[in-house]
């Protein structure tokens, strides 16, 4: 099963809608609730990225009997040192994005905690491409 | 403890009432979504100042069934309405994080960390 959302850059009043639709999904399937809430909390913490960060994105997601795979792809100022991004603590956030609560430079370890596979990829000046998937 | 003990002993206005049982037993107090969702906050009620959309949209990634905004800060009705959409009971109180921290402590609630 494939689903697809839109997320738009800088627009806080909507980020977390589409983590939330395929939280929605994914409660209605037989799948451990903790498992659910690591997916979530992964997602939605992918979503705030592209909102703080990035101009639009879309999030692919396809679940499968045995786990789901999603895709947060964004056209935006890309990440310059993947791997300073990954620290904990490092954030380039804006002043808006940590009066939201977020932006302290936890949300790509986040990310790789509550997921069991992760690869980010990005062009800086074009964008990044978040690939995850989580075995139910 | 019950929603209404817990809104009682915090001097709390409830806005948003779920109509589940559950037995509080656990609180978070933070600003910061970011550490909120870095850790089990199942059944846990979280505290803060904080009062945005994604205060609400936070506890609803991480099973949070209920929030307690300090401060008696301006809680949107779009707040309300997304608690009720994902059954967090919301509370208003117009007392501080730290004495909402601590008479809950002192009344047996437990940290979640």
């Amino acid at each position: 099963m494939e689903v697809q959302y839109e997320i738009q850059g800088g627009d806080f009043s909507t980020a977390g809608q589409a983590s939330s639709e395929i939280k929605k999904l994914l409660k209605q399937f037989n799948i451990d609730p903790q498992i659910v809430r690591r997916i979530a909390i992964a997602l939605f913490e992918a979503e705030v990225n592209v909102v703080a960060h990035a101009y639009k994105g879309i999030m692919k997601a396809d679940i499968e009997p045995e786990s789901i795979r999603v895709i947060v792809e964004d056209e935006g100022p890309g990440i310059e040192d993947i791997e300073k991004a990954m620290e904990e603590g490092f954030s380039t956030a804006s002043e808006a994005v940590r009066q939201m609560g977020f932006g302290a430079g936890m949300g790509l370890p986040n990310i790789k905690k509550n997921v069991d596979e992760m690869i980010l990829t990005s062009v800086p000046g074009r964008g990044t491409c978040l690939k995850m998937k989580v075995l139910f | 403890m019950t929603l209404q003990q817990l809104s009682n002993i915090v001097k709390g206005n409830i806005l948003h009432d779920p109509v589940k049982s559950v037995d509080y037993r656990y609180a978070f107090a933070s600003d910061l979504m970011s550490d909120v969702l870095r850790f089990h906050m199942d059944d846990a009620v979280l505290i803060t100042g904080l009062s945005t959309i994604q205060t609400v949209r936070t506890a609803e990634m991480s099973n949070l069934p209920c929030i307690v905004v300090a401060r008696g800060k301006q809680i949107s009705n779009e707040m309300i309405a997304l608690a009720s959409e994902n059954h967090i009971a919301l509370v208003s109180s117009p007392l501080t994080v730290f004495e909402i921290s601590g008479k809950l402590y002192m009344n047996g609630i437990k940290p979640v960390y």
